[in-house]
C-alpha cells in the first residue's frame, strides 16, 4: 500500500494510488448479474478528471463544499475523486433520508454543487420546499433522455477535455462533513480532516490489510463512514479492487461472491443475523449422516483456529460452506450496530472470521477492532493503533462511558460550537456508550447514556429529531424518549423509543387519540417509529426559554413509573 | 394493458399471499412495512415475487422512498 504519512489530503493519496497501478481494475460495478462497470485505476481517473474540470469551470474551487447523493455505484466515487481533486470538501448525504430531510442538510452543509441520482433528483424537484435549494451546480446521474430535470445538468454530459487543477489540502482541513444523525432540529454535521481519514485508514489497514488482488464487496451505503473508508479509501490506496453492487437481494449477493471472488465485505448485523439464519435452515434441512458431518468438522476447525484464524485449513475442512461464498472469503466486517455474540462465534466457527469493530461518525469511523488474536465473540476488539480510550464516571462494576482520543476524532460538529465543546472535552470524544476495559485490553460495550438508540441496520435516531411527527396531538404535551434514557439498562439490541403524552386534566385516553397516535407515528420512516406510548401526568420540568428539561424528566418518569406500562402501539 | 387499478389489487392480493395475511386487511394506501410487520429485506423478497409475476425487473435504487402499496402500484405500472 501506499505510505500515507507521505501525504497531506485525500485528493494526493488517491492521485498517487491511480498513478502507482494503472492497469489493476480499481471498480466493478454489477446490476443484478450483469456487470455494467469495470475501470482500471487509469480509466477511472480519464473518467474523473473531465468531471473535475467541468466542476471548477463552473466556479468549484478550493474548500466548495459539495453532497452526493447516491446508491453505491462507479459514479460515487468517480465524483468523489473528482471533487477531492478539486480542493473541495465531501458532504455524503444519505440517500434513504426523505426529500424534506436531505433539503434540511443540503442547506445546512450550505453545498454548493450536489450530484444525486435521478430517482432522487425527482423526489427533491416534488418537495414543497424545493424552492430553497441554493446548490450552484446540480448533476443527476441516470437521467432519462427526454425528462426537464429542473435546471440541473447531465452528469454524463458534464465534462471538460481539458486538464483541470489539482488543489492539494492541508492535514487539518475538512475533507469531508458527515452527518451522524439530526436531519431536524439541531443537525450533527461530523467536520472529518484529510488528517482524521489518512490515520483512520493506516490504523485499520495495519490489522486488515488490502492488497493489489484484494476484491471488497461493497453494499452498505457509501455515505455511511464505514463503506467510504473499508469500500473507496482502504483498498483504493492499497490498488484492491471494488466491487458494487446494485442490488441487496440475497441471491444475487450469494452470486457475486462467487463471480467476484469476493476477499473482504462488510455487513450491519441484520443482514448478518439473516445470513446465519439462512445458513442454520440450510444446515438443519440435510440429512442426519450429513449434518453429524459436518458438525464433526465444525468442531474440529473450531479447535485448530482457537488461537487465530487459519484460512486455508477451514477452506479445506470445510469447503462446501467457504465454496458459497466464493472460496476466496478472508473476514466479514460488521459494524454500525451490535451484534449478538452468537452470531459472531457460529461465522467464527465456519472459518469465517467476522472482525467485529466499534465506532462513531464522530472518531473518525472505528474505535477498536477485534484483531482475532485471538478472535472474542464477547467484546468489540481493542483500540486501533494511535487510539486511546478511557472510561469517565467509572461505578464499581468496572463500567463507565467510553472517552476516546487520537488522530481520528473529527474537529468539530459543523456550526455547533455547543455541542462541540460538550461532545470533545479536553480532547476526549464523549461517546455516550457505556462500557469496560479488560484485563487484555479488550472493550466490551453494556449500553448508552445518552438519549438515542442505534437499530440493527445501524441508523442512529436522536428522539428529538422525530418529535415534530406528534405535534398536534390533543394533549397538554408530548415528547419522545429512548426507553434505555428512561430505565437504565446495560443492553445493546431491541433499543426501542417511548411516546411520553401528558393529558390535559381530566382527558381520558379515547380509542380515537390512540389512532391519531399511531397515524403520527406511520408518518416516520419505519426505523425511526415510537415502540409505544406511556401516560405521565405531571408538568414536564422545563427551562426558562421553555425547553423541555429531558434529563429531569427521564428521571422522574424513571423514579415513578416502570417499562412495563408503555402502552405498545 | 392493465389499469393502475387492476395492478394494484394484484398487488394486493400476492402480498397477502406471500406474507399469509388475509387480502381484506390491505388497502393500496397502507404502508407495507408497517402493515405486514416486515423489514427492509423482506421488502426485496416481495419484490421478487412480484418482479416474476408481472414479467419486470424493478431496480432496488429507483424504489427508495417507496414504502405504500399505491406508490409500489405506480413503479410497476410505469413498467408494464
Amino acid at each position: 500500500m501506499l505510505d500515507l504519512r507521505q501525504y497531506n489530503c485525500l485528493g494526493e493519496a488517491l492521485r498517487a494510488s491511480l498513478d502507482r497501478w494503472p492497469d489493476q481494475v480499481c471498480l466493478i460495478e454489477a446490476d443484478r448479474e450483469r456487470e455494467t462497470v469495470r475501470l482500471t485505476y487509469r480509466q477511472f481517473q480519464q473518467a474523473a478528471l473531465p468531471l473535475a474540470r467541468a466542476l471548477q469551470g463552473a466556479g468549484f474551487e478550493d474548500g466548495s463544499r459539495a453532497a452526493i447523493l447516491m446508491t453505491n455505484q462507479s459514479k460515487w466515487l468517480i465524483s468523489a475523486y473528482a471533487i477531492f481533486f478539486s480542493g473541495g470538501v465531501l458532504v455524503p448525504l444519505d440517500y434513504k433520508l426523505s426529500a424534506h430531510e436531505q433539503l434540511a442538510l443540503l442547506a445546512h452543509a450550505k453545498a454548493e454543487a450536489v450530484i444525486i441520482e435521478y430517482h432522487l433528483w425527482r423526489a427533491i424537484t416534488e418537495s414543497p420546499e424545493f424552492g430553497k435549494l441554493r446548490a450552484r451546480t446540480v448533476l443527476v446521474t441516470e437521467a432519462p433522455a427526454s425528462v426537464d430535470l429542473s435546471g440541473a445538468k447531465r452528469w454524463e454530459e458534464f465534462h471538460d477535455s481539458r486538464q483541470p487543477r489539482f488543489v492539494a489540502r492541508q492535514r487539518h482541513d475538512p475533507a469531508c462533513i458527515v452527518y451522524s444523525s439530526g436531519t431536524t432540529g439541531r443537525p450533527k454535521g461530523c467536520v472529518l480532516t484529510h488528517e482524521n481519514y489518512l490515520e483512520q485508514c493506516i490504523a485499520l489497514t495495519s490489522v486488515y490489510p488490502f492488497w493489489p488482488g484484494v476484491r471488497y464487496l461493497s453494499i452498505l451505503p457509501t455515505n455511511h463512514a464505514i463503506d467510504f473508508m473499508v469500500g473507496f479509501i482502504g483498498p483504493f490506496v492499497c490498488g484492491a479492487t471494488v466491487v458494487h453492487l446494485r442490488t441487496l437481494r440475497p441471491e444475487y449477493i450469494r452470486e457475486a461472491f462467487s463471480r467476484y471472488q469476493i476477499t473482504y465485505m462488510t455487513l450491519v448485523p441484520a443482514i448478518l443475523k439473516a445470513l446465519e439464519q439462512n445458513l442454520r435452515k440450510r444446515f438443519a434441512d440435510l440429512p442426519a449422516p450429513r449434518q453429524r458431518l459436518l458438525n464433526g468438522l465444525i468442531a474440529v476447525n473450531r479447535l485448530l483456529t482457537r488461537t487465530r484464524p487459519r484460512v486455508g485449513i477451514s477452506r479445506a475442512l470445510l469447503k462446501q460452506v467457504h465454496s458459497a461464498f466464493g472460496g476466496q472469503l478472508r473476514a466479514l466486517f460488521v459494524g454500525g450496530a451490535f451484534t449478538e455474540p452468537s452470531t459472531l462465534q457460529f461465522f467464527y466457527d465456519l472459518g469465517i472470521p467476522v472482525a467485529n469493530a466499534y465506532g462513531c461518525t464522530e472518531a473518525g469511523t472505528a474505535i477498536t477492532v477485534n484483531d482475532l488474536k485471538p478472535f472474542r465473540a464477547d467484546t468489540v476488539g481493542k483500540p486501533l493503533p494511535g487510539t486511546e480510550i478511557k472510561l469517565l464516571n467509572v461505578g464499581d462494576d468496572g463500567i463507565g462511558q467510553v472517552a476516546v482520543r487520537g488522530k481520528t476524532v473529527m474537529s468539530q460538529y459543523l456550526d455547533d460550537p455547543e455541542l462541540t465543546a460538550e461532545t470533545i472535552v479536553d480532547g476526549w470524544l464523549r461517546t455516550g456508550d457505556l462500557g469496560r476495559i479488560d484485563s487484555h485490553g479488550h472493550l466490551q460495550l453494556f449500553g448508552r447514556v445518552k438519549n438515542m438508540v442505534v437499530t440493527e441496520e445501524g441508523k442512529n435516531v436522536y428522539p428529538e429529531e422525530i418529535e415534530a411527527a406528534f405535534e398536534g396531538l390533543p394533549v397538554k404535551e408530548a415528547c419522545v424518549f429512548a426507553a434505555n434514557y428512561v430505565w437504565h439498562e446495560r443492553k445493546m439490541t431491541g433499543e426501542q423509543l417511548v411516546l411520553v403524552i401528558h393529558p390535559a386534566d381530566s382527558q381520558q385516553i379515547t380509542e380515537a387519540l390512540v389512532r391519531q397516535i399511531s397515524s403520527c407515528n406511520r408518518r416516520l420512516l419505519n426505523y425511526k417509529r415510537v415502540g409505544g406510548y406511556l401516560i405521565w401526568e405531571r408538568d414536564f420540568p422545563r427551562t426558562a426559554s421553555l425547553k423541555i428539561k429531558r434529563r429531569e424528566l427521564a428521571a422522574q418518569i424513571g423514579d415513578k413509573l416502570g417499562r412495563e406500562q408503555v402502552a405498545p402501539l | 394493458m392493465k389499469s393502475l387499478e387492476q395492478t394494484t389489487e394484484e398487488i394486493l392480493r400476492l402480498a397477502a399471499e406471500h406474507f399469509n395475511v388475509p387480502r381484506e386487511q390491505l388497502g393500496p394506501a397502507d404502508d407495507f412495512f408497517t402493515k405486514l410487520g416486515i423489514n427492509s429485506l423482506q421488502a426485496l423478497d416481495l419484490l421478487t415475487r412480484l418482479e416474476q409475476h408481472f414479467g419486470i425487473e424493478l431496480p432496488d435504487y429507483e424504489l427508495q422512498g417507496v414504502s405504500d402499496f399505491r406508490a409500489l402500484a405506480e413503479r410497476i405500472q410505469s413498467r408494464l
